[in-house]
């Protein structure tokens, strides 16, 4: 799923990344326990979070996560921005809350990681 | 070639843990090293500096870069570990509430530090401090 579906679906904005930089994702993965998402042998996936903090940033970027989505409307920090833009992480929010963005996402075809 | 980088982590610095990870990151994929590896190396790196800002006073991450591998040594002062075998075990955890509300604390770390590198040894001692040295092959 493009990131640009992704946009689109759960009515995100984006805080990070360049949007002409549209890339396609498989899967997505739901957690606000970074202990879990660093288990993931997969990469290249979409996170939806409620967790919106600077380990979140460090999480993505030691898992090769390229894209974030911060649900219930939590707002990215200054210091994440500015960590995510060096890492080239794409940070998006969206007002859904965690179910109903994964919801929507899965039921658009971003599958499950497990 | 044999590269050595240092870094310091204080115990409580969430903001900082994670600096080391990233900067060895760096060097691997200057390296080109395969980023599969890369992933498994940081991700290892990244649990112990959650590790010591969770649990230890202060201490060191010091990653010696080599022919074939890299060799990771993790030293603080702090608690210890009284028991290894049951700290090893997946959901066994000792973090406090503020630790587990940072996206932490689940009882994963060293048992995914075990999982993604391929030589891991815990030294503790109760009251002194913990020395991790793990190792992970390029190929």
């Amino acid at each position: 799923m493009k990131i640009s579906e992704i946009i689109k679906y759960t009515e995100a904005s984006v805080v990070t990344g360049n949007p002409e930089n549209d890339k396609d994702l498989e899967k997505g993965f739901s957690s606000d326990l970074m202990s879990d998402v660093l288990t993931l042998d997969e990469e290249n996936i979409l996170l939806i979070t409620g967790l919106s903090n600077l380990q979140l940033v460090r999480t993505a970027e030691m898992a090769d996560i390229q894209a974030v989505l911060l649900a219930r409307g939590k707002q990215a920090s200054p210091e994440m921005i500015e960590l995510a833009n060096e890492n080239n992480l794409i940070i998006l929010e969206t007002p859904f809350s965690i179910y109903k963005a994964s919801g929507i996402l899965y039921s658009n075809g971003l599958k499950e990681v497990y | 070639m044999a590269l050595e980088l240092v870094f310091q982590i204080e115990g409580g610095d969430f903001s900082n843990a994670g600096k080391a990870s990233s900067q060895i990151k760096k060097v691997l994929k200057q390296l080109n090293i395969d980023t599969r590896i890369i992933k498994r190396v940081v991700v290892a790196v990244y649990e112990a500096e959650v590790n010591v800002a969770a649990h230890a006073h202060r201490g060191q991450v010091k990653a010696l870069f080599g022919e074939t591998e890299v060799e990771v040594v993790v030293t603080d002062q702090g608690p210890g570990i009284e028991n290894i075998e049951q700290a090893m075990q997946p959901g066994y955890s000792t973090a406090s509430k503020e630790v587990r509300e940072m996206g932490f604390g689940a009882g994963m770390g060293l048992s995914n530090i075990a999982k993604n590198t391929d030589n891991l040894h815990i030294e503790s001692e109760v009251g002194k401090g913990t020395i991790l040295t793990f190792r992970c092959n390029y190929s």
